[in-house]
């Protein structure tokens, strides 16, 4: 028999039993869209996260004072505590191998005023390379000006929210504020920067670091940013901030330094885990959607007993039959796995048209995994009916009985 | 030339084993016009089955058109049926889905002829029939006397030597019966060996040779 016969019998079958096909059509295609679209949902997500990190600036290194690390040795007789990380040792740093820039920074909170009105408001002490690393963008005036960093200048760089909030509407750059005991003049305003993985840069006021050191009464830094020249200079600028690190305190490994890089691979890793899980989900719909096309063959077979019957007189053999069978449960299959893919298709269409601070990827493989599993799901439950339908003893079929 | 010896049948209904056939011995020449009778149960449909190749003896030999059927293996055996027996139902067992011209054609797909030739070969045997204005109705838009002849159409498209027709006027009124039969004949007189099981005696009386059975035995073999 030939393959164009085969399917065709098959969809006239089909065809025959309106109601039921198109239920079972649905289930698998629904099945197969929750794969895809669930999937593109994680998918999505990992691409936003991604997305964030890459704002804060790609081949960042984040050094923190202190180290919270056990290591083995006796325990120290008196408390220990970490060297401070110095202005000093950043500007050493800055010499290192592979690093394009870094931003040293201190942060604390400290009462910001202007006139009668003072907002409390964490304050940054920073320098001029701070905008780039962290891709900061102006909506007026200037950031901090180069130099060096070890003088503190009396100027200030103001967060949208707080520079609302004490000089309204009237023009804030060239005004002075008084940030603690000390005076700065503003010379900038950030544009709003939105969220950014959960802190906002709107409600807080930029000085530079040799300020906030005054200010904050602390030669310690908060953290060091490091810019690496690239994603391949990262290792190397790394274990170079690690040396320096070591030569000036003393042999002590006393910093903790995270690459932005392996602060992403976690994310991903917990993101495509959680891609998975969904898809994994969306697969058991998938499956249960074979299961009733296993229900619906078995029904099908039951009422075409007399036709199994007839077709055996014919001259049918057992693989024919069993063929005819399988070819509608593929059938059923494949045309609610195209169905449920286009709709899928659409549906992400529609979204990412709709809503644009979020989108949805589908990943390559889904489409792919999700017709594998529709495919095998309607050849496993479909295998069953058929090969029941070929073993019928024809006088048995033909009789009704 | 259909060769039966020593056929015997046996099913077991409940914990009892009833013998449908015992020891059935039957010689048939190729063109013969063969009406097999007697009252229910008697085994006439059990032998007609057997006959083709629908059900396998427990004991006996069948040999047709020289070939032993008895060790064939389901596929050759579904093979033979395809390619030398045609049969009639007495419920026509057409597939209602399907237009008389699809159903008749269905022998023609599953031996996987190609569609040009199944074309040709269906507009030729509804013709001989006289179904061709109703080539493209479906079996419920037929009246009992088209279906059976379209179950005819269907039982000869692929030039078999034997017809086995089980009541084939049971389900028909006696002008529709009367059409068919004729149709019928029209295939035995062209050479075909027909084998007519039934229980009316009048159409029994039709055909050259009668076979009477009684308890799975043949009770009478005669030529009129």
């Amino acid at each position: 028999m030939r393959l164009r016969d085969i399917l065709g019998f098959a969809l006239q079958a089909l065809a025959s039993h309106r109601s039921r096909t198109w239920l079972t059509l649905l289930a698998v295609g629904l099945g197969t869209a929750a794969v895809v679209l669930l999937s593109a949902l994680g998918e999505g997500a990992r691409a936003y996260v991604e997305n964030e990190f890459a704002n804060l600036g790609t081949h960042l290194i984040i050094v923190f004072p202190g180290r919270n690390e056990t290591t083995g040795g006796p325990p120290p007789l008196l408390g220990e505590t970490a060297r401070d990380l110095t202005l000093d040792d950043a500007l050493a740093m800055a010499r290192a191998r592979g690093v394009a820039r870094l931003a040293p920074l201190t942060v604390g909170s400290a009462p910001v005023a202007a006139g009668s009105l003072e907002r409390e408001v964490n304050v940054i002490g920073a320098t001029a390379e701070f905008m780039q690393v962290r891709r900061l963008e102006l909506a007026q005036g200037r950031f901090l000006p180069p130099g060096d960093p070890s003088r503190g200048r009396g100027v200030a760089v103001l967060g949208q929210t707080l520079a609302k909030e004490l000089f309204g509407h009237r023009q804030a750059v060239g005004e002075w504020v008084r940030i603690g005991q000390r005076r700065f003049r503003v010379i900038g305003i950030l544009a709003s920067s939105g969220q950014s993985l959960g802190d906002t840069l709107d409600d807080l006021a930029i000085i530079p670091v040799a300020s906030a050191q005054a200010l904050f009464n602390s030669p310690g830094l908060f953290r060091i940013l490091v810019e690496a020249r690239d994603r391949e200079a990262l290792s190397g600028a790394e274990a170079a901030i690690k040396d320096i690190v070591r030569a000036r305190h003393e042999g002590e490994d006393d910093v903790t330094v995270i690459t932005q890089d392996s602060m992403l691979a976690t994310f991903d890793k917990i993101l495509e885990a959680l891609t998975l899980a969904v898809a994994g989900i969306g697969a058991i719909s998938l499956a249960v959607a074979g299961v009733l096309i296993m229900n619906v063959m078995l029904v099908s077979v039951a009422q075409r007993t007399a036709e199994v019957g007839l077709l055996k007189a014919l001259g049918a053999a057992q693989g024919q039959v069993a063929a005819l069978f399988l070819a509608e449960a593929l059938l059923l299959a494949g045309v609610g796995t195209v169905a449920g893919l286009a709709f899928a298709w659409a549906s992400v269409g529609l979204f990412n048209d709709a809503v644009t601070a979020f989108q949805l990827v589908v990943p390559a493989w889904a489409p792919l995994a999700a017709a594998g599993v529709s495919l095998t799901a309607g050849l496993v439950f479909g295998l069953a009916p058929a090969l029941h339908a070929a073993r019928l003893d024809p006088v048995v079929a033909l009789s009704g009985r | 030339m259909i060769v039966l010896a020593g056929i015997e049948r046996r099913f077991l209904v409940g914990d009892q084993v009833v013998a449908a056939l015992r020891g059935i011995d039957l010689t048939l020449a190729d063109g013969e016009y063969v009406a097999v009778m007697g009252p229910s149960g008697s085994g006439k449909s059990t032998l007609l089955n057997i006959l083709g190749l629908l059900d396998r003896p427990d004991a006996g030999t069948y040999a047709l058109g020289g070939i032993e059927t008895t060790t064939l293996s389901e596929e050759r055996r579904a093979a033979l049926r395809r390619d030398r027996i045609g049969f009639i139902f007495q419920s026509f067992h057409l597939i209602p889905r399907l237009t008389a011209a699809e159903n008749v054609e269905l022998p023609l797909t599953l031996a996987g002829v190609t569609p040009r030739e199944r074309r040709e070969r269906v507009a030729q045997t509804l013709d001989a029939l006289g179904l061709t204005p109703r080539a493209h109705h479906r079996p419920d838009q037929l009246s009992g006397g088209q279906r059976q002849r379209v179950a005819i159409a269907r039982a000869t498209i692929m030039a078999p030597g034997l017809i086995l027709a089980d009541e084939p006027t049971g389900n028909l009124d006696r002008a529709s019966g009367e059409e068919v039969i004729r149709a019928l004949e029209g295939l035995n007189a062209r050479g075909l060996t027909l084998i007519l099981v039934t229980h009316d005696p009048q159409l029994g009386g039709r055909a050259r040779r009668r076979i009477r059975m009684d308890d799975g035995a043949i009770a009478e073999d005669r030529c009129a």
